[in-house]
């Protein structure tokens, strides 16, 4: 199964180099909120300071959204479902290495998105180990949580408008808990973050778990 | 009809052919409803006083409580539902289940707009990020969504599988948002309001009227179900029909004859009868 994660994980990573999107359309879109934001909550006034947990966040859930469409957009082209049944690869294999892939376009999205929120609204990272511990275990959970999901919209016309739909509101309790964590780095009181990090372990390792358990269901479909 | 492994009739034999979703049990359920709602009327406006602390909007709660319940005792039926999907692969599971998310996603409005008033005459908020209310309010998204999924499938069996991995994933997802909202207001102090004010009593007549209410509710809740049971059952009847007609028309087209019915569905069918997945 790991091997098959890998295996998977791989080929969409190696799709997404070749085509650039991610880099080029995805990571840019990232950016652009960033300044949006600065535009909406005026940096001057002290808003935009404390928002900054989470506008990072709110910003990385869009590019989830994307993310995880385009994990599925080559899923979705005729025949392509099938050939990956006829792979013998295990079902929660592929599943892992979608989240996999997903995670590792997120963590590069966050770094950027990091550099962002210092440099354009004067954030000053503090408490590494809690942005860390929260940033992975938030990842891995957008990621699991959105490759369940993504799949679910494969083949459909209306994929790109339903799977925001899905997605978000499952995301919520993941946002507030690393939006609550990140401020508690920031604000330099860690105690207050890691509990936060707890939850989100747990709602990672729950998506995991359940997103490998149902992924045979939506891929045996006929 | 490869999803339909099942050949469960609907509940209550005497359904017409003709496509009426009526029959004894749900006639004797909706004079019930229709009975007992003019009863809770009178209950609420009429036999019971206002309430000491809230005023007049306590009414609104005859309709709040039971709605709430209403709503979240069809989300249990179609998480129910969906993990028996999964297990049995059965029509009969799918449309209870989707037949529950409908009628869960009405009442959850309900809910929402009812409590909402209820919080602009009683607290002067319409809304506080209290738990139940948040939860409430993402059961409602969720809910939207697992309709609009089933709208878009593209066919029946890609429709019954993914909405009931949605179906499935709604209570523990509501469980999840419900605690870490919790969770998070707990930090702040400032919900002490809510809490206060949500401990008044109620006995008497106007406990009486909750429950009445509810109890109606809930017999609202089984006369809906069964008829959008029996309508979801005949839509997919006639979404057999429809298909099995086209394949005639296109038959009649090319100069072949009809081939025989040798399997009548439930709508007479003049088809071949084995369509149904396209």
């Amino acid at each position: 199964m790991v091997a098959d994660a890998l295996t998977v994980a791989a080929k969409d990573l190696r799709l997404e180099w070749r085509t650039r999107v991610g880099l080029g359309q995805v990571l840019p879109f990232a950016v652009l909120v960033l300044v949006l934001f600065g535009f909406a909550l005026d940096p001057d006034r002290g808003v935009l300071d404390a928002a900054t947990p989470g506008l990072f966040w709110v910003t990385v859930l869009f590019v989830a959204v994307l993310a995880t469409q385009r994990a599925y957009a080559t899923e979705s082209a005729e025949g392509v479902r099938d050939a990956l049944r006829l792979t013998s690869l295990a079902p929660a294999g592929v599943f892992l290495g979608k989240a996999l892939a997903v995670a590792v376009q997120l963590v590069v999205a966050e770094l950027v998105l990091g550099v962002g929120v210092v440099v354009l609204y004067g954030a000053d990272p503090a408490g590494w180990a809690l942005l860390v511990g929260t940033a992975l275990p938030a990842t891995a959970g957008i990621a699991a949580a959105g490759s369940l999901y993504g799949v679910l919209a494969v083949g459909l016309r209306v994929r790109e408008t339903i799977v925001p739909l899905l997605v978000l509101p499952v995301l919520a309790p993941v946002l507030l808990a690393a939006t609550r964590a990140f401020e508690a780095a920031l604000d330099g009181t860690p105690a207050d973050g890691w509990p936060w990090a707890g939850l989100l372990t747990l709602f990672a390792v729950a998506y995991l778990v359940a997103g490998a358990g149902l992924y045979g269901v939506l891929l045996e479909e006929s | 009809m490869s999803t339909g492994t099942t050949t469960t009739s609907p509940p209550g034999d005497d359904v017409a052919p003709h496509g009426s979703t009526g029959s004894r049990a749900t006639r004797i359920l909706g004079v019930l409803t229709l009975v007992g709602s003019a009863l809770v009327v009178w209950l609420a406006f009429i036999a019971t006083p206002a309430d000491r602390v809230q005023g007049e909007s306590v009414r609104l709660l005859y309709l709040h409580v039971p709605s709430v319940t209403v709503a979240y005792l069809a989300c249990g039926i179609t998480f129910v539902a969906s993990a028996m999907w999964l297990w049995k692969r059965s029509e009969w599971w799918d449309i209870v289940g989707s037949s529950a998310a409908e009628i869960a996603s009405v009442f959850t409005a309900v809910t929402l707009l009812t409590g909402m008033v209820w919080g602009q005459a009683t607290w002067g908020t319409a809304w506080e990020w209290d738990p139940r209310l948040t939860s409430t309010l993402f059961l409602f998204l969720l809910l939207v969504g697992y309709q609009a999924l089933r709208a878009a499938a593209p066919d029946r069996d890609a429709r019954a599988r993914r909405s009931a991995v949605v179906g499935l994933l709604l209570i523990p997802n509501i469980v999840v948002v419900n605690r870490s909202v919790e969770w998070w207001r707990s930090l702040h102090q400032d919900a002490t309001l809510f809490r206060t004010d949500l401990d008044f009593r109620i006995e008497g007549l106007m406990l009486f009227t909750w429950m009445f209410a509810t109890v109606v509710g809930l017999v609202l809740l089984a006369w809906l179900l069964i008829h959008r049971f029996r309508v979801g059952w005949l839509a997919n009847r006639a979404e057999e029909r429809r298909l099995d007609d086209a394949v005639a028309a296109r038959r009649a087209e090319g100069g072949v004859p009809p081939v025989v019915d040798l399997a009548p569905t439930a709508a007479p069918t003049t088809g071949s009868g084995t369509g149904g997945d396209a």
